[in-house]
């Protein structure tokens, strides 16, 4: 093709080989320049996100292959033995499990009471944003602060002394925060067309609420509460002072009663135990029990929202 | 205290017929004056078209016949909306129950996630009718009235997001009929929709026009002039003219209107 010849083909393909002809100018040098740069940006946009990715394989990868071996049938039922250093974790697991469940039952009603409200009632102005402003510093409050308020107000204060229920209340509200954010964005997915045409029927704003707008949002609500249970599973700071206790063989039977929980209980092994060196398999163990509890919290969340989802 | 006269509003009618009447009513939304001294009357039975090009404010005026503004912040309303001898805008009027005489369908076809069935019991039960026969039966009533129960008789327990586009807004249609309002308002119901269903919706505007007093709000005059008794013409805010729809059409007093109505501008 010399110089003066018209190109042949589609113009707005991809040259292939060397620009010649009327496409040997400029500009197509600078397209070469501009499709390096994307090609740049874009591997770093990937790189970012394997590191992601790997982060999560090498952490679970590693506690699997220092703790499998610690995992078996009495290390799951029976209460740690001989200072800590044989026996099982079933006091951990079960006091983690009630802390989570009491924290989202009580976190639960509050924060979605209060999105409702944010959302689908309160009328824009100074209020509102001084609750959002509250509700986002709540969210920014370090979780030993959380435990060191709870101590004061739960255990302390209102004489609940060290117990699962402070606990629960303690790490709900921490909770609240991103069980309140998750339910008013899936309040805010909910079309407006469906308020208006409930309305348009003599519907009142509850009715509508109830009966329309909940339904259209559970599955975003649901998804939010089970990450904010997730989250509150695997916090130590917010029980260490209002909970969790260093040793008991006995299972929780009331609310007031002092409990073991999986992640003091790994601080405790890990940094306070008689023999630390010697349980470090036993460390590692619960740490394996521990995230493959949060895992799977999130992953049923994914689950459960992919199947709502599919379902008008 | 009823005024019809002027060249832009209706005195064709005896008053005994006129459903809603609407004087002298100004809109804002914030600063702005979206509807400026409207008075105009629907009459019981008739279906009226609004027409006018975009953001002349004829939807602005069907949302007010239902106070579905109300829902819009910084809105304000001045004048009266006449509706069985009261002012819909008195502070004594329960809005809820006003919405319930006065039916909407609106521009896309908004059906629940929910069944076919409980899409149009809903209306119902939200007005506390709990008789599961009486029910049932004014589901099956309202379907067949908006021409959809032969097409969906067997899948009543299916989802209504699995309808076709066109059979969505006959299910609206049904679900607002199924309250028993007393007028309907239509907010360009057809114009998501393709010819052949928008075809049928026009067709169900003309069966139930006996029975309900129609209001409908459309972009295409074709369709104002195929479905509806009355045209009124709205432009920047105002009522132009209003008048039987074969008039207003052949041969409209204003130039404003022949202008809009031959495609001249809007």
């Amino acid at each position: 093709m010399t110089s003066d010849q018209k190109p042949q083909g589609n113009p707005l393909q991809h040259p292939a080989g060397p620009p010649t002809g009327p496409f040997q100018t400029r500009a197509v040098r600078g397209l070469r320049k501009r499709r390096l740069v994307q090609q740049v940006w874009f591997w770093f946009f990937r790189g970012a996100a394997v590191i992601n990715g790997l982060a999560l394989a090498v952490v679970i990868c590693f506690l699997i292959i220092k703790g499998w071996r610690a995992i078996n049938w009495t290390f799951l039922t029976q209460p740690p033995m001989d200072s800590m250093t044989q026996g099982g974790i079933l006091p951990c697991i079960v006091g983690t499990a009630c802390l989570s469940l009491g924290a989202i039952l009580i976190a639960l009603p509050i924060g979605v009471a209060s999105a409702i409200y944010l959302h689908e009632y309160a009328r824009p102005g100074r209020v509102i944003r001084l609750i959002r402003l509250g509700i986002n510093n709540l969210a920014g409050v370090p979780s030993v602060v959380f435990g060191l308020f709870g101590l004061a107000f739960f255990v302390v204060y209102l004489k609940m002394g060290v117990s699962m229920l402070a606990g629960a209340l303690t790490l709900g509200a921490m909770s609240l925060p991103v069980i309140i954010g998750s339910a008013e964005e899936a309040l805010r997915a909910v079309p407006d067309t469906y308020r208006e045409a409930s309305l348009g029927l003599g519907a009142t704003k509850w009715q509508t609420i109830y009966r329309v707008v909940l339904p259209a949002a559970l599955p975003g609500i649901l998804t939010g509460a089970i990450l904010g249970l997730s989250r509150a599973a695997g916090e130590t700071a917010p029980i260490m002072f209002t909970a969790a206790v260093y040793f008991t063989p006995s299972l929780p039977s009331s609310v007031f009663d002092e409990i073991m929980a999986l992640p003091y209980h790994i601080y405790v092994l890990a940094t306070a135990g008689t023999e630390i060196e010697a349980t470090r398999h036993l460390q590692y163990g619960t740490s394996l029990v521990l995230i493959i509890l949060v895992l799977g919290l999130n992953l049923m969340a994914i689950i459960y929202r992919a199947r709502l989802q599919k379902k008008p | 205290m009823r005024t019809n006269e002027g060249g832009h509003t209706l005195s064709m009618e005896s008053d005994s017929n006129i459903k809603v009447a609407i004087e002298d009513l100004q809109f804002y939304y914030g600063d702005f004056h979206a509807l400026q001294d409207i008075t105009l009357s629907f009459q019981a039975s008739q279906v009226t078209a609004l027409i006018g090009p975009s953001g002349c404010g004829k939807s602005t005026l069907l949302r007010c016949i239902n106070r579905m503004n109300d829902l819009i912040p910084k809105t304000r309303v001045q004048g009266r909306i006449l509706y069985a001898d009261q002012n819909i805008y008195d502070p004594s009027i329960d809005v809820v129950t006003l919405r319930r005489h006065i039916g909407m369908v609106f521009q896309k076809p908004n059906p629940f996630p929910k069944t076919i069935f409980e899409n149009i019991a809903y209306g119902l039960r939200v007005n506390g009718v709990k008789d599961r026969s009486y029910v049932a039966e004014r589901v099956e009533k309202s379907l067949q009235r908006a021409a959809l129960w032969e097409e969906v008789k067997d899948r009543l327990h299916e989802s209504a997001l699995g309808l076709s586009g066109g059979q969505q807004q006959r299910l609206c249609i049904a679900r607002a009929l199924a309250v028993e309002p007393d007028v309907l308002l239509m907010d360009e119901p057809a114009s998501a929709l393709d010819p052949i269903a928008t075809q049928k919706i026009e067709e169900l505007i003309h069966e139930l026009k006996d029975a309900y007093t129609i209001i409908i709000v459309t972009h295409n005059m074709q369709q104002a002039a195929r479905v509806s008794d009355i045209t009124a013409f709205f432009y920047l805010g105002r009522l132009i003219e209003a008048g039987p729809t074969d008039t207003l059409f052949t041969r409209p007093n204003l130039k404003q209107t022949s202008d809009y109505i031959t495609g001249r501008f809007g």
